[in-house]
């Protein structure tokens, strides 16, 4: 198993990634990507612990909705570190549909991109493999001031303002 | 003018730490190239030529006293005693030295100048009307709301990470001066027979390859909804802008490849999404969010008319060169007894836009003691000091006249407006500073400029186009023959509230040939102006691009007669 940042902590993680058609042990929390999800709802819910759904970064999140919103963990990925699809991906789920799972961020991640990806909503951050975990978490709280509002809940520095000024 | 506050200053300090660790990581080699490239180009750092070169923003072209003798200091201490400004109103340093660029950014953020986001695939340093507050055909000032979209889009993190660069032109005015349609997005602040403020938008413009004009998508979009819709904006961008191609990265490659009705409801749709969520109720700008950003933005202490007027025809005959400054330099403001006053960085013999450490140190002063203390950077690569007291402009020009700033040239031929090209810039396919040179030096005699009259050329190294070629009135293009430099023309662009794309005439020029081209046009033109207030631009549209084209390429004519 191996340690992911979850809830701002880092800690061992207890789901697996499959993202062939790799058979499923029983009793396990498994992530599967969103086809094999579509194909084989009720075998995996039948033998798995727990289900998440890995998500292609061009999906429309919203569309998908229906077939997602129950889903305990819901995984986006980064293919390369420039790419940030994702990260409207994350936004539009957390604070227009109102996901409230785990959103996990899976891919080319840096640890200059923790922050960013914790303010558009995930909870939880795969870094790229060599990416220095400690160093990640320290990443997390690089800046103390932030202008917009996000899906982090941060007191932002407009709203630090509108409660020094009487309105 | 925006003061910073507490945390404004502790976001640009935590961002220069960021840096720090991030070029210590580099330097350590714990960062690749590729990555340190990206996150080195999100601090305004990018690899040139010879060296590296720090793109500082000038947010929407506002500059103050402090800033400048910084400048100067900045200039002298970490460069080679020059800097360059650039059309998007930026300042560019061409020789820093990467392990001291972290200092150099500590040094800068003293003074509320940092290079966030000034490079990279980001949303960049907001471009707005020079003459913001102080022009007579403004309907609302703009500047207010650039700050409210500065900061809401500065390290913003769902679009930090975008297909392509982004950028955002503003403008309060009936006129353009801020070349607004060539920006992603411009947006034009206007204010309703009823006094209700609010925006027009035009997305999808860009210069570079397949230059195009942005296109209307929001008739109106109220005030409080300013960072709502940017959102929109930035959002459908982030989600559909192509990532296979970086050339067909730009938001105006969504535009045309759906379609405008296609583009523009999914704009409309996410805007409508957004507002109707929390997300939007957290964006909605409130009415004392909007009273404290514009009292930053508020008109100076205007002295009464009678205190600051003053008549200077008598000073004029007497000294010619005074009065050509007057005439082609300085502009009517809206208050009596004050001026605006235009500071060229358009020298005899110097690369347009470039300054250096005595005169951003001069500068300093001047803005000090004549302009309240500001100084505004131009699209067109000069500098404006936008309140002048009548009474100061003798004594002014005496000084701006000793630094080299004096060049009365605001306008004409001369006024050239060009990017660093091949002497700087990696992608350059050809020199732009020494033909601009050329060009110069063939009209340098007023006589002959004023003659000419209004006319803007345009000149960019290579297809990106940092130069506006294509919406020059003469454009230039740097292109690669083979390895070597030639130079393709269009004509008839503009930049204005009448924006157009200029047309291509036809094969491109050698480098040995482009100032004469240059100078085939111009003649051309005195030849076919109905009079002397028909400008080139209004001629060249009236009589379209044929004659003009004929004569560019006389002498082909002529070899082929021959042969
Ligand atoms: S137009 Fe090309 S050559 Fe000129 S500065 Fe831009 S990228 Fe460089």
């Amino acid at each position: 198993m191996s340690r992911i940042l979850k809830n701002r902590r880092l800690v061992e993680d207890d789901w697996r990634l499959i993202e062939d058609g790799a058979p499923v042990c029983a009793g396990e929390k498994i992530i599967v990507p969103l086809r094999r999800w579509r194909e084989e709802r009720s075998a995996l819910l039948a033998s798995a612990a727990a289900v998440g759904v890995l998500l292609p970064n061009t999906e429309d999140v919203e569309a998908l909705w229906p077939e997602i919103a129950d889903r305990p963990l819901i995984a986006l990925q980064f293919p390369v570190f420039g790419d940030g699809r994702a990260l409207s991906q994350a936004v539009v789920l957390r604070r227009r549909l109102g996901f409230g799972g785990e959103l996990r961020a899976l891919g080319d991640i840096l640890r200059d991109q923790v922050f960013g990806l914790q303010r558009c909503g995930f909870d939880a951050i795969v870094p790229r493999a060599d990416q220095d975990l400690e160093d990640c978490l320290r990443a997390l709280a690089e800046f103390s001031v932030v202008y917009q509002p996000a899906a982090d809940g941060l007191e932002t520095v407009w709203q630090k303002r509108r409660s020094a000024t009487p309105a | 003018m925006y003061r910073y506050d507490p945390y404004d200053r502790q976001l640009v300090a935590e961002r220069v730490a960021q840096f720090r660790d991030q070029t210590r990581r580099y330097l350590e080699g714990r960062l690749t190239e590729d990555e340190f490239r990206a996150l080195r180009l999100r601090n305004g750092l990018y690899q040139q030529r010879f060296a590296p070169m720090l793109r500082i923003s000038v947010p929407y072209g506002l500059l103050e006293s402090a800033q400048l003798r910084k400048m100067a200091h900045i200039v002298r201490e970490y460069d080679k005693g020059y800097a360059h400004f650039t059309t998007r109103q930026n300042i560019q340093l061409n020789w820093p030295e990467l392990p001291r660029v972290p200092d150099l950014l500590a040094e800068l953020a003293e003074v509320q100048l940092h290079g966030i986001q000034a490079c990279g695939n980001d949303t960049r340093n907001i471009t707005c009307d020079y003459l913001a507050g102080v022009a007579a055909d403004e309907w609302v000032d703009p500047r207010p709301y650039c700050e409210l979209l500065r900061q809401f889009t500065a390290l913003h993190p769902e679009f930090l990470w975008l297909p392509r660069k982004f950028k955002f032109g503003f403008s309060g005015a009936r006129v353009d001066r801020a070349a607004t349609r060539t920006n992603d997005v411009a947006v034009h602040v206007l204010a309703r027979d009823d006094g209700a403020i609010g925006f027009r938008f035009f997305v999808g413009g860009g210069l570079g390859r397949q230059p195009m004009l942005g296109r209307v998508t929001n008739e109106f979009v109220p005030e409080e909804d300013l960072l709502i819709y940017a959102a929109a904006i930035l959002r459908t961008f982030n989600r559909f802008g192509r990532r296979d191609n970086i050339h067909k990265a730009r938001i105006k490659i969504v535009l045309k490849e759906w379609g405008y009705e296609r583009f523009r409801a999914a704009i409309e749709d996410e805007y409508a999404k957004i507002r109707a969520s929390g997300e939007g109720a957290d964006l909605k700008l409130r009415p004392e969010d909007l009273e404290r950003m514009r009292a930053h933005f508020t008109a100076p202490a205007y002295r009464p008319a009678a205190e600051v007027a003053a008549d200077w025809s008598a000073a004029a005959r007497r000294e010619p060169r005074f009065a050509a400054w007057l005439k082609r330099n300085v502009r009517d403001h809206k208050v009596p007894g004050y001026r605006v006053v235009f500071v060229s960085l358009k020298a005899p013999g110097e690369p347009p836009g470039d300054c250096s450490a005595e005169q951003f140190a001069g500068l300093a002063e001047i803005t000090a003691r004549y302009s309240f203390g500001e100084l505004r950077s131009t699209y067109d690569q000069n500098l404006v000091l936008a309140d002048v007291a009548e009474r100061d402009l003798y004594e002014l020009w005496r000084e701006l006249d000793r630094l080299a700033l004096a060049t009365p040239n605001i306008g004409l031929v001369t006024d050239l407006v060009c990017c660093p090209g091949l002497d700087f810039c990696s992608l350059a396919n050809a020199g732009s500073i020494g033909v601009a040179r050329e060009i110069f030096e063939r009209f340098d005699s007023l006589e002959a400029q004023y003659e000419i009259g209004e006319i803007r050329i345009t000149m960019s190294g290579c297809m990106n186009g940092c130069g506006h070629h294509s919406v020059g009135h003469i454009g230039i293009l740097g292109v690669d023959k083979h390895g070597e430099e030639w130079y393709q023309v269009t004509l008839g662009g503009s930049a204005g509230h009448d924006a157009a794309l200029g047309e291509r005439t036809g094969r491109a020029l050698a480098r040995g040939e482009i100032a004469d081209g240059v100078e085939r046009l111009i003649r051309a033109y005195l030849e076919f102006r109905l009079d002397e207030d028909e400008t080139f631009l209004e001629c060249y549209r009236r009589v379209g691009l044929e004659p003009f084209k004929q004569r560019l390429y006389a002498a082909d004519a002529a070899v082929a007669a021959a042969a």
